[in-house]
């Protein structure tokens, strides 16, 4: 399989199983337009290679590994969105089908280079959530006015934002991003870089998460919450 | 820790300096750490609650009278910091440093240590003469966390006192630390933070002019770090060409650490907690085991659609209060007090019998108003307050409160919307941004508040038929969630999302429920009573002086014209400026039945009604908003419901006609 086509099929496991928890065969072959005889034998492909846990009948669910790339992938195609939208300025209608040819074959160095271009956005143009990449840097201030030499060295575990963790994990928060004050007021709370917290649940449509911090409970509006990145802690309970 | 009865016999024999009669203590600490409960452990029921000069924060103030000593205990907002970023905070660091209380009672929560002591160093930053109040000792050992306070005691060099506050239990022991420490100001242990930024601020000491400001001069090298604007704006003005040296030394740290300088020391300060925590505190096993009560009740109380419903179920309940046992009691009351004295606009007489009557007639338009209406509704809303409930429904809401441009905070001032709106509008100041906080009490001037729903169910309802008046309801909301979204679009300013705590939930102590109930009824009798006496006082004048019959013409053109009403409707709505459901009594003297079915076809009733439930807020609404907001605000609020009413009403009569 080619590593195109491998992407593509992660990205997609991604996208279904965020929405329903799992990724059943018709929904992935609905979604890439493909014979669902083919998505059976694709799965089987990733499944072997570690990428994805596929029960037949059932569906697929990505595997750390296959999440970590999926991720990556997905933050490409969305930092590419934001350049062809505001910087080239290409039709909206093809902006989606550009970057999903692009994404593909970027690098890492083109990658980091494009963040720093764009000053690190938040959203792509269709407001989806540009996740955190893995350099380990502690603020995305300090990677925009680091030096050009700097060694770009990566952290070894990916970043999530809290949003992304199950009711009950835990994770290390690794840095913020956002608006100075909102930042500040999350400090201040006891949400400093390096502290332990817990996602206690999540309101449903999108809304508020429940976070326990030092002994305490906070409710964090979700737009907000989305931008606080952790590395997941891989137990869960408390 | 309660060895301070040697001090006190020296504060009682008169070796307190004699120049102060009374000594002030301030009360400060994190919201949700039974600040208030202390404070009426502390000065009983002698409270008042006052308004901050030039601000308007509520502060409830006491008094604590002991061994012969008077104490103002003044219980400053409940805040996590003292950065400024909110009124509170900023209120909290003016009193702390420019008013210069006498002892700062520091109260904290024993269970989160951390995050409480992350406070106390910015106070003991600001060297202020602090006490330490550790409460709810019970409930943090019930937890299984074993402090040392001794040792706490010794870290921060100040006095430190175990609570429990609820039960009574520390507060003779808190009251003689208090005698003690205005006999000789506790000052705290200087904390010292990481290298970098302790060399840092030593740096900046060194710069500073002479004079700068009034804050201890570590405090502001600390805040000029920070990059806090006042304090750098405050330096400017003595020495510009400091300034940017200072500047520099900021620029450096926030290079190394690549953040902004404020959350470099708000994370050197946590780190400093954590340690002094982990020396003072230990943990044994076998504590609380499990999932705790407020867990339990959580899985209901945030659950999906059992959350829903136990939200439904209380606004529901709160809204059969308002229809039927508030409008008993507001019936009883008024059909009891116009025994005393007749309550309708009196049109001839003396000019003192005109002036009785017309206060007489708002007294008790106000008595009825707040008696079933009000207080029920702030008791209710203390009872959720307290006990947890609130910061659990605000959540469930935050969802819906976006699509009008606010958060899930805003849910308090909405729903005491159907009360009376004008302790709606002073609840706003709860909201952080301004642009939100002015939304939020615009869109509660659109709430309909118990007099409005008095009009709709006693003119439609009534005479015309329910589904109309809920029709009139309804289109109310659309209204309320059309014009946020408009409104949210026009108005400048940012909007930020909710964090909030989620304090574990309690059995609602009673003190606390009917000290807020009464804080809040009596701030709103201070301004609807006067406004109700003098605005029907001056109306029931002018009414029998003949003065009404040039209104009714002024205002023809609107009321006969576009609204399709009698010419006699344009003194009803003035009379419906002091109170909504004033307008019905009008409307009965007037034409001098109360079968208005009569009077008035089914078009006329609900263009009425609709008129009534939007035209300008009533005189005490539009006094608090200007009280709030400024004039410009108010009477612009004013201004667009006014011109929205006479326009819906205007269509709904020429549509309406067509088929009715």
């Amino acid at each position: 399989m080619a590593s195109e086509q491998l992407e593509e099929y992660l990205e997609t496991i991604l996208d279904i199983e965020e929405q329903d928890g799992v990724a059943k065969t018709s929904a992935i072959a609905r979604c890439l337009k493909i014979a669902p005889a083919s998505v059976t034998e694709a799965l089987q492909v990733l499944s072997e290679k570690g990428y994805v846990k596929y029960e037949p009948y059932h569906g697929a669910t990505l595997t750390e590994q296959g999440t970590a790339m999926a991720r990556k992938v997905k933050r490409r195609h969305r930092l590419l969105e934001v350049f062809l939208t505001d910087v080239l300025h290409i039709n909206e209608e093809n902006v989606h089908d550009e970057a999903c040819k692009m994404e593909h074959t970027l690098s890492d160095e083109t990658e980091c280079a494009l963040c720093k271009l764009l000053k690190a956005p938040a959203r792509c143009p269709h407001g989806s959530l540009i996740s955190a990449c893995n350099r380990k840097v502690e603020s995305c201030s300090a990677c925009l006015t680091e030096s050009e030499s700097a060694s770009a060295c990566t952290r070894d575990e990916p970043l999530l934002p809290v949003t992304s963790l199950a009711p009950g994990q835990k994770g290390i928060i690794a840095f913020i991003r956002g608006d100075t004050s909102v930042v500040q007021r999350l400090t201040d709370l006891g949400l400093t870089l390096k502290t332990e917290i817990q996602l206690m649940r999540k309101a449903p449509l999108h809304g508020p998460i429940e976070i326990a911090v030092r002994k305490t409970r906070l409710a964090i509006d979700h737009e907000i919450a989305d931008h606080i990145f952790v590395t997941a802690r891989a137990e869960k309970g408390r | 820790m309660t060895g301070c009865s040697h001090c006190n016999g020296h504060c009682a024999s008169g070796r307190l300096p004699d120049r102060k009669t009374e000594y002030v203590v301030a009360l400060a600490g994190n919201a949700n750490v039974g600040k208030s409960v202390t404070f009426n452990q502390l000065t009983g029921v002698d409270q008042e609650i006052g308004n901050w000069p030039g601000k308007t924060v509520e502060r409830a103030e006491g008094l604590l009278q002991y061994r012969g000593l008077r104490i103002r205990v003044i219980d400053l907002p409940g805040i996590y910091s003292i950065s400024a970023l909110s009124t509170e905070e900023q209120i909290s660091r003016e009193f702390i440093a420019h008013d210069h209380p006498d002892v700062v009672v520091n109260i904290v929560d024993a269970s989160a240590l951390e995050r409480n002591l992350f406070f106390t160093l910015q106070l003991m930053e600001l060297k202020s003469p602090l006490i330490l109040a550790v409460n709810q000792m019970d409930l943090a050992a019930k937890k299984g966390i074993r402090l040392d306070l001794m040792e706490l005691s010794r870290e921060l060099g100040i006095t430190v006192i175990p609570l429990v506050a609820i039960q009574g239990k520390g507060i003779v022991e808190l009251t003689d630390a208090i005698i003690a420490a205005v006999c000789s100001p506790p000052e705290p242990r200087e904390i010292i933070y990481g290298k970098e930024v302790e060399e840092r601020i030593g740096r900046i000491m060194a710069l500073l002019p002479e004079g700068v400001g009034s804050y201890p001069a570590r405090w502001t090298a600390i805040k000029l770090l920070e990059g806090d604007p006042d304090t750098v704006w405050e330096v400017k003005k003595l020495a510009p060409d400091t300034v940017a040296r200072i500047t520099a030394v900021r620029a450096e740290l926030e290079t190394i650490h690549g953040e902004p300088g404020a959350t470099i020391l708000s994370a050197e300060r946590y780190h400093a907690a954590e340690q002094i925590v982990s020396r003072v505190m230990t943990l044994r096993s076998g504590g609380e085991t499990g999932r705790s009560i407020t867990d339990r009740i959580d899985t209901i109380a945030l659950h999906p659609i059992l959350g829903y419903v136990l939200l439904a179920l209380m606004l529901g309940g709160l809204l059969v209060w308002t229809f039927i046992v508030g409008a008993w009691i507001s019936a009883t009351l008024s059909a009891l007090l116009s025994h005393i004295a007749p309550v309708e606009p009196l049109i001839s007489g003396s000019v003192g019998e005109i002036v009785f009557n017309g206060a007489w007639t708002g007294l008790v338009a106000a008595l009825t108003l707040i008696i079933p209406y009000v207080i029920p509704f702030f008791l209710l809303l203390a009872l959720i307050e307290d006990s947890g409930f609130l910061t659990r429904f605000s959540l469930m809401l935050d969802r819906g409160m976006h699509k009008m441009g606010l958060h899930g905070k805003a849910i308090i001032p909405l729903v005491l919307g159907f009360g009376c709106t004008v302790p709606a509008c002073l609840s706003c100041r709860i909201i952080e941004s301004p642009k939100q906080k002015l939304l939020a009490a615009f869109l509660v001037t659109l709430i309909p508040c118990s007099a409005r729903t008095i009009v709709i169910l006693g003119v439609v309802a009534v005479f015309v038929n329910i589904w109309w008046a809920l029709a009139l309801y309804l289109l109310d909301f659309i209204l309320i969630v059309i014009l946020g979204r408009l409104a949210f679009r026009v108005l400048p300013g940012e909007s930020v999302g909710m964090i909030m705590e989620m304090p574990e939930y309690h059995a609602p102590n009673i003190h606390i429920v009917l000290g807020q109930t009464w804080q809040r009824t009596r701030s709103l009798i201070g301004i609807v009573l006067p406004s109700y006496i003098i605005g029907s006082i001056v109306i029931t004048a002018a009414y029998a002086a003949g003065l009404l019959e040039p209104i009714n013409t002024l205002l023809s053109p609107i009321t006969v014209l576009l609204l399709g009403l009698p010419i006699m409707t344009g003194v009803v709505f003035v009379f419906g400026i002091i109170r909504k459901e004033m307008t019905i009594l009008a409307l009965a003297t007037l034409f001098g039945t109360t079968a208005f079915s009569e009077v008035l076809t089914p078009v006329q009733l609900i263009v009425f009604a609709l008129v009534t439930m939007l035209y300008i807020p009533c005189i005490s609404t539009i006094v608090v908003l200007a009280q709030e907001f400024g004039w410009k605000q108010a009477l612009g609020i004013t201004a667009v419901e006014t011109v929205l009413a006479i326009g819906l009403g205007a269509v709904a009569f020429h549509v309406l006609s067509l088929f009715m």
